[in-house]
């Protein structure tokens, strides 16, 4: 079992509110990743989970039971942090062990699960090395070694992969992944890369502020997200965003600005009719922008100067100025496109956001 | 190194080099002259025939004789060993542990209390004596072992907390945060992590609290006063320089066997030394 609740969490550092009125509901067997810009409160909410931080109000729970004022060492837990922290004058064998002899396990049970481990972890052969006489990608996995021979009830990462090199770094997300299927442990992971976010969460948690932007599924946040904080973050290169005021004019709504004119898709004008006359914020992902063709209906696409073209060989990234706002789009590799070229952009009218421009939130 | 022409090199880098190792190196040298050279040689006016007071061609080891056989330098030797690591070992536990606990354990005050420590430091043992020697005198400790033992730890505890506080704080705190989640108490946490990582900060602590202890001599010179209970340094001071009268060759005798211990203890443990000095602690 390893459920974990947080109710009304809140931490203070003297006047530094870094935590704010946490709530989530961390389900058994759940891959659940914290995901924020750097100083959100990402890791001291990890941290009062594990322990290692005074909860200032609110309660954490594990499996039902309140733990706020139980130590790191009667959770149950297991954390692996950003510099592994791996003990520099003992062996890999004696890190992994460490945590069993503490809990005073037989001597051939520790041997056991730690061989276990290193089968799991493809360590095996450096059992009796130092730290320091292992590379980066090796201490990595000794840390993550010495996580999983405990059998906890809980994982807590903090920002592991952070160290490491680009390529390895896809490696071990692709590697965590996969362990946390073998296993079926409940995780909580913290990062600031929202590719690793959205890869390995069966939920993610976007933070901002100290405060919960929104919970949910991958895909959700990235096909609804409640507000313009989240549509930005979520999502690479990221969403583009341009502020229009809502026309109405015989009974078509239109957004518009210096730029570019569109038209709002039947299905959304219900809900945005109420803002006509206001200003809103667009949201369109590159993704979802493309060459305009003849098919494009009118009300879809706006003409736009080319200003960078990026070729990245399987798409085309076009740095692109329309009116006064710059917006980037993904196109077809086949695309010849050349600086300061005048082109039209058709926009997928069903993958259209709308935010309202002061509380920011979705409309 | 530095990089261009010879010349440059030879200029900017052996000369000074060389200049400072002789000015370095140049007294002990003379220690050890002196130690070997014959009271003849000693005590000749400068403009006598073959005069060189940079070598001799007749070594002896009179000096050593007569350091061992007519004084008590083989007692003082035994004090001073005795007094330095009794009061090396107090004051490294002491400091070990201040200065975790001001390192680690937030607790009010932490910060006035780690400052006021290193100011006890800063007071001149030339004025801290004086009260000091109320002290030993109101429970009767003067002319024992005890009375060094007891004031050394004065500014022993102050150094060796200081210099431990900097070494725990290079220490990661995670490691430490990892043991507590792994099971470990703080203070098994301490036990089975934090000091063997420390190792190389407790030792030049204890290197350096040993040589303080060895050199000292104002606490000595007032607190001992037979000659039986006296140090190296005081001893070879107090007994042979007899008036106005320098016994040169067995002073410096003296001097050159009251150092090779400390130079022993510098060689043993000097790789872990540099390292406890540089403070790394990469994983
Ligand atoms: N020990 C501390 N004392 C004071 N402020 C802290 C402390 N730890 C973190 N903070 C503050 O709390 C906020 C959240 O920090 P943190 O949880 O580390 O962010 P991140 O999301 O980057 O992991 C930051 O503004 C940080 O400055
Ligand atoms: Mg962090």
């Amino acid at each position: 079992m390893g459920q974990v609740v947080l109710r009304n969490v809140n931490k203070f550092y003297d006047s530094v509110h870094a935590v704010k009125d946490v709530n989530l509901q961390i389900r058994d067997k759940e891959f659940v990743v914290f995901v924020g810009p750097s100083g959100c409160g990402k890791t001291t909410t990890l941290r009062m989970i594990a322990g290692l931080e005074a909860i200032s109000s609110g309660d954490v729970s594990i499996d039902g039971q309140v733990v706020n004022n139980l130590p790191p060492m009667d959770r149950d837990i297991a954390m692996v942090f950003q510099n592994y922290a791996l003990y520099p004058h003992m062996s890999v064998y004696d890190n992994m062990a460490f945590g069993l002899k503490m809990r005073k396990f037989a001597r051939r049970e520790i041997a056991k699960r730690v061989q276990e481990a290193a089968d799991i972890l493809d360590i095996g052969d450096y059992l009796k090395r130092k730290p320091r006489q292992l590379s980066g990608g090796q201490r990595q996995r000794v840390a993550l070694g010495r996580a999983i021979v405990r059998h906890p009830r809980v994982f807590l990462f903090d920002e592991p992969l952070s160290n490491l090199d680009a390529k390895l770094r896809v490696q071990m997300r692709v590697e965590l992944k996969k362990l946390h299927q073998r296993l079926g442990t409940t995780a909580v992971y913290v990062t600031h890369d929202q590719v690793e976010a959205m890869t390995l969460g069966d939920r993610v948690v976007v933070m901002r502020d100290g405060v919960v932007q929104q919970v949910g599924e991958p895909l959700d946040l990235y096909n609804s997200p409640a507000n313009r904080f989240v549509a930005g973050f979520i999502g690479s290169p990221a969403m583009n965003f341009a502020t229009v005021t809502m026309m109405d004019g015989n009974g078509r709504l239109t957004a518009k600005n210096a730029g570019l004119e569109l038209e709002v898709p039947q299905s959304q004008i219900e809900r945005l009719r109420r803002h006509v006359g206001r200003e809103v914020t667009i949201g369109i992902r590159p993704e979802n922008l493309h060459v305009a063709t003849n098919s494009d209906p009118a009300g879809f696409t706006f003409p736009s100067k080319v200003e960078v073209v990026e070729q990245l060989g399987s798409e085309i990234l076009l740095d692109v100025r329309v009116g006064a706002d710059t917006m980037v789009a993904a196109v077809d590799p086949t695309i010849r496109a050349r600086v300061a070229d005048q082109i039209n952009l058709a926009v997928n009218p069903a993958r259209l956001h709308f935010f309202d421009a002061q509380t920011e939130l979705a409309l | 190194m530095i990089e261009g022409a010879r010349w440059r090199r030879w200029v900017f880098f052996y000369l000074p080099m060389a200049m400072f190792l002789v000015f370095l190196l140049f007294p002990f040298y003379w220690m050890i002259i002196t130690s070997f050279r014959p009271d003849g040689e000693l005590y000749r006016p400068w403009n006598s025939v073959n005069y060189n007071p940079f070598w001799t061609t007749r070594p002896t080891l009179e000096h050593v004789r007569y350091l061992f056989e007519e004084t008590l330098f083989s007692q003082w030797l035994w004090n001073t060993t005795f007094i330095a690591l009794v009061s090396t070992v107090i004051s490294l536990v002491c400091g070990v542990f201040a200065g975790y606990a001001l390192s680690r354990l937030s607790f009010p005050f932490a910060g006035s209390l780690g400052t006021g420590i290193f100011i006890t430091y800063l007071v001149p043992q030339t004025l801290l004596f004086i009260p000091l020697a109320e002290i030993i005198r109101n429970y009767k400790l003067g002319d024992t072992p005890w009375s060094l033992i007891l004031t050394y730890p004065t500014f022993l505890i102050p150094f060796c907390t200081w210099l431990m506080m900097g070494y725990f704080k290079a220490i990661p705190r995670e490691l430490e945060e990892c043991a507590r989640i792994d099971g470990a108490s703080r203070w098994k946490a301490m036990l089975y992590i934090i000091i063997p990582v420390a190792i190389p900060g407790i030792l030049s602590a204890g290197i350096f609290a040993f040589t303080l202890s060895w050199n000292e001599f104002i606490y000595a010179l007032v607190f001992l006063s037979s000659p039986e209970q006296k140090t190296v340094p005081v001893g070879v001071t107090s007994e042979l320089i007899r008036g106005d009268v320098f016994f040169w060759g067995p002073l410096m005798a003296g001097a050159l066997l009251g150092s090779v211990p400390v130079a022993i203890a510098y060689s043993f443990f000097v790789e872990h030394y540099v390292s406890g000095l540089t403070g790394s602690v990469k994983g």
